[in-house]
């Protein structure tokens, strides 16, 4: 028998690996682009809209509509990213903030006139509502989807940006775009695939969050705080970092929720902030 | 060009700045026409000039310090909870001491944190001042015995200004007040923008690795200026309570936050005028289109800044600016 403490932190890891998935994408964009991107959210919850409406509307099954949430959010990435986006490349931070807020805004609004400020529910398939016995805990299946996915994502990522030609394109257009450039790297196209790589992977962190979080317009801000904290904590452009980074921030919320709940999410900015002031790079920035 | 002439010193350089001009003039003057042309809309008219001098603390951090905050609002709560709570809980309604009360435990909070401002740069500060706000806000909601919490707080009755002006329900005495108080810091800000102060902390916007280098105390200025528009800050967030009788959590949010650097952005960050011209664009046009339509009025405010961070980078009095300047050269 496990005590309930156990419980919790399977909660906090899966809530954690929902966070991870949530933030990946910007530990590409804004951690190894180095563009301050607000808007990722936005194209998570594109990426949810996708799935709710073909799930609900078309019947699909679930699974079938994680890849078309992927390009359906990357597709629009890129879009975005030839006309605004690649005009602010090396403009300041401010302009970044403004031009991704702007965006983010403008796709509330449009979420709002399509499908209404209500929530969406959303209908999971029976073999992914029930949960798994295990030494006295009930382990929901789909939680344990949320860890298994995580990891693999994780792993492929770090591999393919370690060891593959494509990383190492990516690599070398952002450490020296002039030098990429020289050595006959298309830097234009690399950055757009890996705006929509990273993109991609917020439309299918968006869809994979609606059975836990729910999918309303607000959402593009709601979790912009979180995605925020776990990439700016976990260090900038560390896949690894960011994983660790939403761990302990997924661990520590639910447990800060269920044992000390009239703190809320006070602990969360505390700690965030505190880990900025010791290490303004993040956990694993190399800056 | 006499102009030049009154360049070649430094000192004839800032005074060449502080001097007014006719336009500033009229501006201040047309701020008194609600009073005789819309009777009705003297409470709107109250509220931008609250929002305008809330904008005009970001902009002298932002605009002139190139400190790019999502948190300002904390220090507008701040503000406001002090003076709300010095009515509810404590049956002081004198607004004046009110104000100074408020200027004086925002500008605390701001000395306190302005340490941790001091020394980060880039996404760190961005995610810093974020983090304050966000901690503010949560602080507010779960300390409710003494801020109404989620409720807001209830009971603030403000007394009669100077013991005589009684807070009417149309708004003069609000209006009159709220415009005396933007006015007055608008003088105090216009002297410290155009001293030798005020060019340092545009130094610091400009180049932050090279004023330490030619010996500026950097971090002491942005210290300094940082108080101060948390001051300021808290100041307008008090005004807000006195006038409307009533705080909320609201005014705590990010939201509050990320719609005050969009209207100083609209006006044009880093001129004095950007932040009072954009609140009252965007107040004004809030007022209009979100009766109708609340949550589409977010897709307008979101073109609108899209459209002037690619097309009008200095906002649209920089843009005014471009094209009067086009014009002269006719």
């Amino acid at each position: 028998m496990l005590p309930p403490v156990i419980g919790v932190l399977f909660d906090g890891l899966a809530y954690g690996m929902l966070l991870f998935l949530l933030s990946v994408g910007l530990s590409v964009t804004l951690g190894m682009m180095n563009f301050i991107n607000l808007a990722h959210c936005a194209f998570a919850m594109l990426g949810g809209y996708v799935t709710v409406t073909l799930v609900n509307r078309y019947g699909w099954p679930f699974f079938a509509t994680l890849p078309v949430a992927f390009l359906a959010a990357a597709l629009a990435a890129v879009v975005f990213e030839r006309i605004l986006y690649r005009r602010l490349y090396k403009a300041t931070d401010l302009d970044q903030v403004l031009l991704t807020i702007g965006i983010t805004f403008m796709s509330v609004a449009v979420a709002a006139y399509v499908f209404t400020t209500a929530q969406q529910p959303i209908q999971l398939p029976g073999y992914l509502r029930g949960s798994i016995p295990f030494m006295g805990l009930d382990l929901a299946i789909y939680r344990l989807i949320l860890i298994v996915i995580a990891l693999a994502i994780t792993v492929a990522l770090v591999a393919g940006l370690e060891y593959t030609r494509f990383g190492a394109r990516v690599r070398a257009a952002v450490d020296n775009e002039r030098m990429a450039r020289g050595l006959g790297i298309d830097v234009d196209r690399t950055f757009a695939a890996t705006f929509a790589l990273g993109s991609g992977l917020a439309g299918l962190g968006g869809a994979l969050a609606i059975e836990i979080v729910g999918l309303d317009p607000s959402f593009a801000f709601t979790y912009l705080v979180y995605v925020l904290i776990v990439v700016s904590v976990g260090g900038l452009g560390s896949i690894a970092g960011s994983f660790a980074a939403a761990a302990v921030l997924g661990v520590s919320d639910i447990a800060g929720k269920y044992y000390v709940p009239q703190l809320g999410a006070f602990l969360i900015y505390l700690v965030m902030i505190s880990l900025l002031m010791w290490r303004p790079a993040g956990l694993f920035g190399r800056r | 060009m006499a102009l030049a002439e009154s360049m070649r010193t430094p000192q004839g350089y800032l005074q060449s700045l502080s001097r007014w001009r006719g336009i500033e003039i009229v501006f201040w003057l047309a701020t008194l026409l609600p009073f005789v042309l819309l009777p009705n809309y003297l409470s709107l008219a109250s509220q931008i000039a609250i929002t305008a001098l809330f904008a005009l603390s970001l902009d002298l951090i932002l605009g002139y310090a190139g400190i790019v905050s999502l948190g300002h609002a904390a220090f507008f709560g701040v503000g406001a909870y002090t003076a709300g709570i010095l009515s509810a809980r404590y049956g002081w309604g004198e607004p004046i001491s009110g104000l100074i009360a408020a200027a004086l435990a925002a500008g605390l909070v701001g000395y306190a944190t302005s340490f941790i401002i001091a020394r980060f740069r880039h996404l760190a500060l961005i995610m810093l001042t974020l983090g304050f706000g966000l901690l503010l806000a949560e602080l507010a909601n779960s300390a409710s015995w003494l801020t109404g919490g989620v409720d807001g707080l209830q009971g603030i009755h403000t007394w009669n200004l100077l013991g005589v002006f009684h807070f009417d329900l149309y708004g003069y005495t609000a209006y009159a007040y709220s415009l005396a108080v933007l006015f007055l810091l608008f003088i105090m800000s216009r002297r410290l923008i155009n001293s030798p102060f005020g060019l340092a902390l545009r130094g610091i916007r400009e180049n932050r690795v090279r004023m330490p280098a030619i010996g500026a105390a950097s971090r002491v200025h942005i210290r300094t200026i940082y108080t101060t528009a948390a001051a300021m800050a808290g100041i307008a967030g008090a005004l807000l309570a006195q006038t409307t009788e009533t705080v909320s959590l609201d005014s705590l949010s990010f939201d509050r936050s990320a719609e005050l650097v969009v209207m100083l952005v609209l006006g044009g960050a880093g001129r004095l005028y950007g932040g009072l011209v954009g609140a009252i664009i965007f107040m004004v046009a809030r007022d209009q289109f979100s009766g109708t339509t609340p949550q589409y009025w977010y897709f307008w405010i979101g073109a609108l800044l899209v459209i002037v961070v690619v097309f009008l980078p200095n906002g649209i009095l920089g843009g005014l600016a471009k094209l009067t300047a086009r014009w002269r050269r006719w």
